[in-house]
């Protein structure tokens, strides 16, 4: 575990970037975090984050499957929206762990 | 000195030779991951693992109740050959197992192809065996995008991040 600065803020950081607390998180995180993966963050991203947090936060296992069903976007969307890392760049940006499902 | 800049892999191209249900899921589950961790893939189909992209076939794959020394009763009890042989077992414990992996969000066959097309991986049959079981075009998912010789498909295999993967 690692400390980093993130759009001024302190963050506690895993080896891989990820935001070791989610509380941590605001939506100035979220959008260095992404320009970092060389993503702009839109209204819809932010759906998705929103959607990702909400689930994370009740405790549900995330998988792209899931998030393609959810209403929110469809799996084509999501690879539109976070391209080369539809969950894992998501759940970077949304401030949660790094996904755990190998589907 | 060492070096240890990391070479990740840029591309992944698998080849689905078995039909069975565990054969075609272990070519999706890999085709899948690879096109999530945004790496270029291309998937063949070929022999009886054109039952993976065959219309009819795809979403009724079984696993092997004989001559499969890994399957067990629920509970762990090792799975009697004889009863394995019995009309209906195989497409009932096959049945089952497929519940099974839609609790862990493990799609049907045709949305797990979806995913993958999504993602934009690609998906090929094998001209060889297509023509060897007499299948068509027609006859094999929409999404598939070619039928192809391996030769072709060895061209689609070029750079030196590239693997390919037999199941």
């Amino acid at each position: 575990m690692s400390e980093k600065t993130i759009a001024g803020k302190q963050i506690k950081v895993t080896e891989d970037g990820y935001l070791e607390d989610m509380s941590q998180w605001d939506e100035d995180i979220a959008k260095e975090i992404a320009k970092d993966l060389n993503i702009e963050l839109s209204d819809k991203h932010f759906e998705v984050l929103k959607y990702l947090r909400e689930k994370t936060a009740a405790g549900e296992a995330l998988s792209i499957r899931k998030v393609g069903k959810s209403g929110v976007v469809d799996i084509k969307e999501l690879y539109k929206l976070f391209p080369k890392g539809p969950l894992k760049f998501s759940s970077k940006i949304a401030g949660i762990p790094k996904p755990s499902s190998c589907v | 000195m060492d070096s240890k800049e990391k070479k990740p892999l840029e591309k992944v191209c698998l080849i689905c030779a078995k039909g069975s249900l565990e054969d075609v899921y272990a070519s999706l589950v890999m085709a899948n991951g690879a096109v999530m961790e945004g790496i270029e893939t291309n998937v063949f189909f070929t022999f009886f693992g054109l039952d993976g992209i065959t219309k009819k076939t795809m979403n009724h794959l079984h696993t092997a109740t004989t001559g499969n020394p890994a399957m067990r009763m629920p509970g762990g009890l090792p799975f009697p050959t004889a009863l394995g042989g019995l009309p209906g077992v195989e497409a009932a414990v096959s049945g089952m197992m497929r519940k099974q992996m839609e609790a862990l969000d493990m799609p049907p066959v045709d949305e797990f192809l979806e995913m993958i097309t999504a993602g934009g991986g690609r998906v090929f049959a094998c001209k060889l065996a297509v023509d060897m079981f007499k299948l068509e075009k027609k006859d094999l998912w929409d999404d598939v995008e070619d039928i192809i010789t391996i030769g072709e498909f060895y061209e689609m295999c070029d750079g030196d991040r590239t693997q390919i993967i037999f199941t």
